[in-house]
Order: C-alpha cells, then structure tokens, then sequence
C-alpha cells in the first residue's frame, strides 16, 4: 500500500542490531545513522556522491549513504565502519591500514575501509587495479592511495586462497 | 533538503495513478543518485516523492522475452555490468554500465533511472542507441515501446507522456553479428562524467552506427549505411568526410566546465577512429 507522511516508522538493522526508528522522510541514511544512532563513522562531505566518506554496505553493497534516503533503507541490514571491529579488537583490514600508514587524517578512513571490505567479500583477491578501480569513489585529500592499496593488498595476501 | 510527501506504492497501477494525478509536482525515486543531489540543492522541489523500488513488477531483472534481452526499471548497473547475457550480445552496454560513477553509484544507479534523466552525457545512451533499444512505458493509456532515438529531448526532457512510467528497457536481437564499444573521456581516470562518451557498432553487412554524448543538449546517433566505414581497405580521405557528416549534429556548449567545444569535437574524432577500428576487430571476432 501508499502511505505518506512527513514522519515513518522504519525497521534497520545495523552491524547486526535491530533498531526501530522514527524519521523524518526528508533525512538521508547519513542523518539518520549520525543524529539518530549516534554512528559517526560515516562522514558527511560531498553531498553528491563523489568523496565515498559517507560509504556504508546495505544489503551487502557499498552505497554514497548520502544518496539514500532512511525511508528508502527500511528492512535492509547495514554495515558501517562501527561494525567491522569487535569487542577483540580491530578487523584484519583496519589492522592492515594502520601497519601499512594509510591513515592520515582520518576522514575518509572509514568510507576506504567499507569499500575494500566489500571488494574483497566479492573478489578475494584483487589485482592491483581492480583495487583502484575498487576505491575509486572514495577519495583521500591525504593522498594516501598507495598505502590504502597496500593495505588492502596486504588484507587479500594474509586470506586464504 | 525541504520535505515532501514519500510514497511507496508496491502496485505499478498505484504508482501510475499517484504520477497521474500530481503530474509535474511528483518525482519518481529509483536509486536516487540523480534525484537526492537535485532535492537536497532545490533544482527540484517535489511535492511528492514516490518511491517504485518496492513495486513487484519493477524488481532488478534482466531476463529473455520473444527473443529480446528485458532489463526491469530497477536493475542497477552492477547488474548489468556483471550480466554474461549483456556482456555477450551487448557489450558496449555492460562497459558504458561499468563505467558509470563509482562502485557506490554502480550498486544504486539504474539503467532506466540514466535514461529518465536524459543527460546529454548519460554513459549508456550512446550503447542503447546503436543497440536500438526500446524503451517500455506504462501509463494511463497503456503500454508503449518507445525507440531509445525517439526518447531523450533534451537534458531532463524525454517524451515520455503524464503518468507514464518506464517499467523496463529492451533490447532487440540483433538481427545479424553485431561488433561493438563503448568509449568516453572524463578528466581523471576513475569516477567522473564524461566529456565525450561514444559507442561504434558495425555489423556483417556494413552498416556502422555511431552514437555519441555529452557534445550538444541530446545523445545523438548516425548511421553510415555506404559500407565504406566498415571496409578496413576504403581510403582514409573517404572515411574522414563519412566521419564529418556522422558528427555533423555536434554542438558543444561553451557553458560547461567539463571540457571545452573544441576539445571535446576533436575528442569525438579520436574515440570515433578509435572506436570503429575496435569494433571492426570484435565483428571480425565473433
């Protein structure tokens, strides 16, 4: 059925939690997970789908969580940047990502991170331009692109073939 | 970003219906990578947003219908970049559609969404167009099959009538070996628009059909039926003045930030070279 209202009632699941949540039909998946649910790892930037900082996986994909709106999201499951550590510690990616000195300032960290994590579920081992081709909708003003593709490098060589 | 109404019928009849009665004052939402930039900067100000990604006959699908390969209104282009069906009788359409945006873009944006758009430099236009595409509309009065070359007006403009909605987008067998590419420039190697996307299908009797974007307010497509493109051995001057005239409804806007009128017509000449010579090869291939 049709419904429309300023407000509706959605259902996400995120980095494995429940969450039931009223939002406003205007605000995009970022506010919603920034203001809402207090995940601030996905980075507002761009606004147009450029940068990649707001990156998070829905239903298994990488999406600009700027360019969805929260009503458009209800029933998915999301994973973002918060959901890729556990209480054990950092992921083998995050890990790969500071030994390799890929993190300068920070920002666009947590985009980079989901991209490769959702590139590496699809191809285990990526070939150096698969990797960029991979990340190239997450930018770095650090210009950190060599060390983020170690990183990933690294990430692919340590799994198992 | 202001507020709206959101819809989301889950019947293609309802989302006629609601396009039917708010007309220019609703905007359809499929993924969004357009629409969301345009309501957040206020270039549009619907009052109704209405949502088809929940409507059953609009799921991503790429399946075969009389022949016909039938690409659904909500099939992302990762899907049709990965598609084995697509990259084997339509390729330049699985590599305009991998070049579209970025991952991010590629895993929300849809074919059918790139069409309604109808942005002078849509990646996929010039592959629909040498593929004579149809697009499928469903609205009050019914159902059309509407010619990719007979739909884009201008940048935002299609012909597509109050209430119609593109419920899929098909591509006709090709009724003999077909090679063909997809080609563009953009400024960096990566995501961005194009300064000028090309697509050169030739086929086993000699007709080469050019088509080409992001060089004047449409995609436009030409056709040479002389053969003398498709001959390898024709001379150079013959195929140059065929070239003049396929790009003869070039007009570049100086406006654009992009690339400049006269990069981007003698861009259009390298990648139209470039693109026969390859799509010589892939026929020769099949």
């Amino acid at each position: 059925m049709s419904e429309s209202a300023a407000a509706f009632q959605i259902e996400l699941t995120v980095n494995g939690h429940r969450r039931a949540i009223e939002v406003a039909v205007h605000h995009t998946l970022l506010d919603v997970l920034r203001d809402d649910l207090g995940l601030t790892g996905a980075k507002e930037c761009c606004l147009v789908g450029e940068c990649g900082a707001c990156t998070v996986i829905l239903d298994g994909r990488t999406v600009d969580s700027c360019l969805v709106l929260a009503v458009e999201a209800d029933g998915s499951e999301i994973t973002t940047v918060e959901g890729l550590a556990d209480e054990r510690g950092l992921g083998p990616l995050q890990q790969a990502f500071l030994d390799k000195g890929a993190v300068q300032c920070g920002f666009c960290i947590p985009g980079q991170l989901l991209s490769a994590h959702a590139l590496l579920a699809d191809n285990p081992h990526p070939s150096l331009p698969e990797i960029q081709e991979g990340l190239a909708g997450n930018l770095c003003r650090c210009g950190c692109y060599r060390q983020i593709t170690d990183a990933v490098l690294a990430t692919a060589e340590r799994a198992e073939r | 970003m202001h507020t709206f109404a959101y819809a989301r019928p889950t019947l293609l009849a309802e989302a006629v219906a609601l396009l039917e009665a708010h007309g220019p004052d609703a905007r359809l939402l499929a993924g969004g990578t357009d629409l969301i930039i345009r309501l957040r900067d206020g270039s549009a100000r619907p009052g109704v947003v209405i949502d088809i990604k929940r409507i059953a006959e609009l799921r991503p699908s790429i399946r075969e219908e009389a022949g016909c390969l039938v690409i659904g209104a909500g099939t992302v282009m990762t899907d049709i970049a990965a598609d084995e069906r697509v990259r084997r009788s339509y390729p330049a359409l699985a590599e305009a559609a991998a070049v579209v945006g970025s991952v991010q873009i590629r895993n929300r944006a849809t074919l059918a969404g790139n069409v309604c758009n109808a942005s002078p430099a849509a990646d996929t236009a010039p592959a629909l167009l040498v593929h004579a595409a149809r697009v499928v509309a469903v609205g009050p009065a019914g159902t059309r099959r509407i010619p990719i070359d007979g739909f884009f007006v201008r940048s935002g403009v299609t012909t597509l009538a109050r209430g119609e909605i593109v419920t899929a987008i098909e591509l006709p067998p090709p009724d003999r070996a077909m090679g063909a590419v997809h080609l563009r420039r953009t400024r960096r190697r990566g995501h961005d628009l194009a300064s000028v996307t090309l697509c050169c299908g030739v086929d086993a009797t000699g007709v080469t059909r050019i088509a080409y974007g992001s060089v004047g307010p449409r995609p436009v497509l030409a056709v040479d039926e002389s053969g003398v493109l498709a001959d390898p051995t024709a001379p150079g001057a013959a195929k140059e003045a065929i070239f003049e005239r396929l790009f003869a409804d070039a007009s570049p806007s100086p406006r654009s930030m992009r690339a400049s009128p006269d990069y981007r017509l003698a861009m259009l000449r390298v990648l139209g070279a470039r693109a026969l010579r390859i799509a010589i090869d892939r026929l020769a291939q099949a």
